[in-house]
């Protein structure tokens, strides 16, 4: 018998081939991750519990924001529409006049800057149990968005770069003098549910 | 000097489709590089809400999830169309997240167990009510790094 020819069939090696190529396109997904890091305060002992109630923060270093049922705000005891609150939690955080009813600024030693002015405002997040979790992200959203800003100019302004292309420690630097302070309290349960 | 000869009949070769295997199997690579194998099946209604200032998770493989939203058309004879919290293939209670952390952080390098964290996938119309159980049981059980899933768009409102 003669050998058969070198050549042999490659037709079915496609079939097998896009065989493979439908099994990864189902089983698997294009999604990266993405989203907003949080780091949630940890369950205060009673000891620190106690500390707490003594140490008091001043009305002026708290930007305090609600979100009702309605998914409405309320920012330091006005209604406000969400387009406007990155402007005001900016302002608020940079206190750039030195307004009275403005956070306190606290002169420390920041490497990089030397003794500058460090903010102490704190922002206050509450929502209701029936706030949509629509609302909630975007408030959450124009927050972090207002702390993003001000490191961003901060960055340009001292170092002529943006805040992401910089070094750790110099993001570390940025980061003490607009910290990001986001304190959530407890739920209230007005709107029911 | 060149020849050259002519042939009486010209016939159309037939395409040989040998290299066609090739192709398929660049494109199999590509999709196996560039994609992740899923792996929980969804039993719930998840559809992340948008937003600007998103970050990468960039290790997945300190990453937990906890997917909440209402159940799925085929799951909601019998778990209604309240929201939901769904950890690995199943449906969940709250007190269920205790357990769940646990046992994943337990996967995880003695080193590498601060660095863990938990992504929320909630469905925007999910109530806060939720939700907001979910990260008291994550405080609770000392998870305390999160990230609010979202995907990323250029306007939010």
């Amino acid at each position: 018998m003669a050998r058969p020819s070198g050549e042999f069939n490659a037709a079915p090696m496609a079939d097998i081939a896009f065989l493979l190529l439908i099994f990864f396109l189902v089983a698997t997904t294009f999604d990266v991750d993405t989203g907003i890091m949080r780091k949630l305060p940890p369950i205060p002992d009673e000891q620190q519990q106690r500390q707490q109630q003594d140490k008091q923060i001043k009305e002026r270093n708290v930007f305090e924001v609600l979100i009702n049922s309605n998914d409405q705000l309320l920012v330091e005891g006005e209604p406000m529409d969400i387009s406007n609150l990155r402007e005001n939690a900016k302002e608020f955080i940079a206190n750039p006049r030195n307004k009275e009813d403005l956070p306190e600024m606290k002169v420390k030693e920041v490497p990089f800057f030397g003794q500058t002015e460090t903010t102490k405002g704190i922002i206050s997040l509450q929502n209701d149990r029936g706030t949509s979790y629509e609302m909630y992200i975007k408030v959450q959203n124009e927050l972090t968005a207002a702390y993003n800003e001000l490191h961003d100019d901060l960055a340009m302004q001292k170092f002529g770069k943006h805040y992401k292309k910089l070094n750790e420690e110099r993001k570390d630097a940025i980061d003490e003098i607009y910290p990001m302070i986001i304190s959530e309290a407890e739920p209230k349960n007005v709107g029911g549910n | 000097m060149a020849k050259f000869r002519k042939e009486g009949k010209k016939e159309i070769p037939q395409i040989s489709t040998a290299s066609l295997p090739d192709i398929i199997f660049m494109l199999i690579f590509f999709f196996m590089v560039s994609t992740t194998i899923r792996e929980t099946q969804l039993m719930v209604e998840n559809k992340v809400p948008g937003a600007t200032e998103v970050k990468k998770l960039e290790r997945k493989d300190l990453v937990s999830y906890i997917y909440i939203g209402k159940p799925k058309r085929q799951f909601q004879d019998l778990y209604g169309t309240e929201p939901r919290i769904q950890l690995n293939d199943s449906f969940a209670k709250v007190d269920d997240i205790r357990d769940y952390i646990a046992t994943e952080r337990k996967q995880l390098d003695e080193s590498e167990r601060p660095k863990m964290t938990t992504s929320l996938k909630v469905d925007e119309d999910t109530k806060m009510g939720v939700v907001t159980d979910v990260k008291l049981a994550l405080r609770k059980a000392s998870a305390l790094k999160i990230n609010y899933s979202a995907r990323e768009v250029k306007q939010v409102y």
